[in-house]
């Protein structure tokens, strides 16, 4: 193998593939990668960092738009606490990924399910699997090719909002759809 | 469905440019003050009363041998340390046994550290039981600087197989995780917290680490490439493969105890489901076959068999399988969450979290029996290992706020806490026992 040539390509790649994993919906894993602000601990305003985790606090807000593209297709799908059904308030992003996905059948998703962080890791890693699936299970009723699809967890291993409790983990129990 | 080869060949590509950032080798990584804490519990624990002197010459070599072995023998909880210095002995010295008898030493150390012309050290050492008023005879370990902390280990693991009877783990390694913000990096360290090496450092996670049983390479988790894949990489060259990547999750690598294949969980048809694979990603085999979620593999000693998690029953609980195929049989019984199964390397025990209470605390399953004993009183307990002689397991768990790994007794009489100000730690695995190098 050609190292030099293949090991420049190779950190180009994993550049364009951290960034190529950003989507549109604002995440603060993403912000903390770029070497922003710590991820804080799980203990809020117990310490000097008590600022930065009311800016956490807002941007944990849920909102819809912020989750959605240019094409003002929602790309976040929640789902209710040990639930991995994909609820009717989601049904209409579904249809609209269905429906770019049928008319572009060279464009393929990558969909990432998630969990809170509440359990063991590998378990929520298959939990998460069970959410990303139920979303690709949904796609494909709608006529999308499986080849157009992949189906990947991350557990509880990246969480779109830091902390514990409901207001927290309603934020984490997700699957989140981007293009490739 | 094999692995495309262009989603290989992507992920090859990843590998490259990390090893570009991780050096590809290990180096030194600064822990801070990583340190054990032993707490005693419950009272008439029996311990063992042993003089240790500093070794003459001590002040002349890089490390404190004798400080070393004191704390591996108090941090076992086993071992009552009297200090034997003011006698200033060395290996050939004969002792003053009665003197210790009358102080109530079972057993005494001594030992000499001699800097030689070629940059190497002679370490020697002699234990003597005192009741019986005899030497085991001078042992004698010519290392190099770097080797001096690993020989300190022996001596203690050689002093605690003579007195206990049972193998001794002060000089195994351990691997962990540590995060710091979006950092993640795999450690290696001594049994200690010791000499922290990081193989891996990078920005995005790494979970589910596993040594293989010749303790050379570690198997884990990594989700660099945007998603879930299994890596092998050799601990002393750095050389890493992608051993599963495919279309889906791969995770949760467990090696054979022959070293040739791995158990690991992959959703590639669906589902999260047990399959089997050659430690060079060749050779997939399908183990389990069901509509439920089934992961977390651990092997039983003989190879034959495979605990595991499923949730076949609606909530997790731990079964086995034969490691070809089978039926499935059901194993915990008790608490309505049971995961994280590892199984003693004698076969007579499984370590295992169970939810209690909204929480989750480590138990110990005598295996012969089905009897279940919680092993501490804490709620956020991860991730138990054995040690190689079966009588440790290493967890992490949550204190004042941060993520630490412990040691336990099996009794959960001993725990010691290894506390490091850095960063978060957790995914605790304890390496095997290793033969030393020959030089």
């Amino acid at each position: 193998m050609n190292f030099s040539r293949t090991l420049f390509v190779s950190a180009v790649s994993a550049a364009v593939l951290t960034l190529a994993g950003c989507g549109s919906s604002v995440k603060l894993d993403d912000q903390a990668g770029s070497g922003a602000a710590p991820i804080t601990s799980a203990t809020p305003g117990a310490d000097a960092n008590a600022a930065s985790s009311s800016n956490v606090a807002s941007v944990v807000v849920p909102d819809q738009n912020a989750a959605a593209d240019a094409s003002g297709l929602t790309r976040v799908i929640y789902f209710d606490f040990d639930s991995f059904v994909v609820k009717s308030e989601f049904a209409g992003a579904i249809d609209g990924h269905a429906k770019r996905l049928n008319a572009a059948k060279a464009k393929k998703v990558i969909i990432e399910g998630h969990t809170d962080e509440r359990g063991g890791r590998e378990y929520n890693l298959a939990l998460g699997q069970k959410r990303a699936e139920a979303v690709q299970k949904s796609l494909t009723l709608l006529g999308v090719s499986g080849e157009q699809i992949e189906a990947v967890s991350f557990g509880e291993e990246r969480a779109a909002a830091q902390g514990s409790g409901e207001a927290v983990w309603a934020q984490n129990r997700r699957a989140e759809i981007k293009d490739r | 469905m094999t692995q495309s080869p262009s989603r290989r060949a992507a992920a090859l590509r990843i590998l490259g440019g990390v090893a570009l950032l991780a050096g590809g080798a290990l180096w030194p990584w600064q822990a801070a003050q990583a340190q054990f804490r032993v707490e005693i519990a419950g009272v008439g624990a029996t311990q063992i009363p042993i003089a240790i002197g500093t070794f003459r010459d001590e002040a002349r070599v890089p490390q404190p041998v004798s400080r070393i072995i004191k704390a591996d023998l108090e941090r076992s909880g086993l071992f009552r340390i009297l200090d034997a210095s003011a006698d200033r002995l060395d290996d050939s010295s004969r002792p003053p046994l009665p003197d210790w008898r009358g102080k109530g030493a079972d057993a005494l150390l001594a030992g000499s550290a001699t800097p030689l012309v070629d940059g190497r050290f002679d370490v020697r050492y002699q234990l003597w039981d005192v009741l019986k008023g005899q030497g085991s005879g001078i042992v004698s370990m010519v290392v190099p600087a770097a080797d001096l902390r690993q020989a300190a280990h022996r001596i203690a693991d050689d002093i605690y197989q003579r007195l206990t009877g049972d193998m001794g783990v002060f000089s195994t390694r351990i691997a962990y995780v540590s995060k710091a913000g979006a950092r993640h990096t795999l450690v290696v360290a001594d049994a200690d917290g010791e000499g922290a090496q990081a193989p891996l450092t990078i920005s995005q996670p790494i979970i589910s680490p596993a040594w293989s049983p010749d303790g050379q390479r570690l198997a884990y988790v990594s989700f660099e490439g945007g998603k879930p894949v299994v890596v092998v990489q050799d601990v002393s060259t750095g050389r890493r493969r992608v051993v599963a990547g495919f279309k889906g999750s791969n995770s949760a690598p467990a090696w054979s105890p022959d070293g040739r294949q791995l158990a690991v969980t992959l959703s590639r048809d669906g589902g999260s489901q047990l399959y089997l694979i050659g430690a060079d990603g060749q050779g997939l085999q399908r183990v389990t076959q069901s509509a439920s979620i089934d992961t977390e593999a651990a092997w039983s000693p003989d190879g034959r068999t495979l605990y595991f998690v499923s949730d076949r029953g609606g909530a997790p609980q731990i079964y086995t399988v034969p490691a070809s195929g089978g039926q499935p049989r059901r194993v915990t019984f008790q608490g309505s969450y049971n995961i994280s199964p590892a199984i003693s390397p004698d076969g007579r025990y499984m370590a295992y979290i169970s939810q209690v209470d909204a929480g989750y605390r480590l138990h110990l399953m005598e295996l012969a029996t089905g009897k279940v004993t919680p092993l501490t009183d804490t709620r956020d307990d991860e991730s138990p290992s054995f040690a190689p002689n079966s009588k440790l397991i290493i967890y992490a768990t949550r204190a004042q706020g941060r993520d630490v790994l412990m040691t336990t007794s099996l009794d959960g009489r001993i725990k010691a806490r290894l506390a490091t100000t850095q960063a978060d730690v957790r995914e605790p695995v304890w390496g095997p026992h290793v033969q030393p190098p020959r030089r």
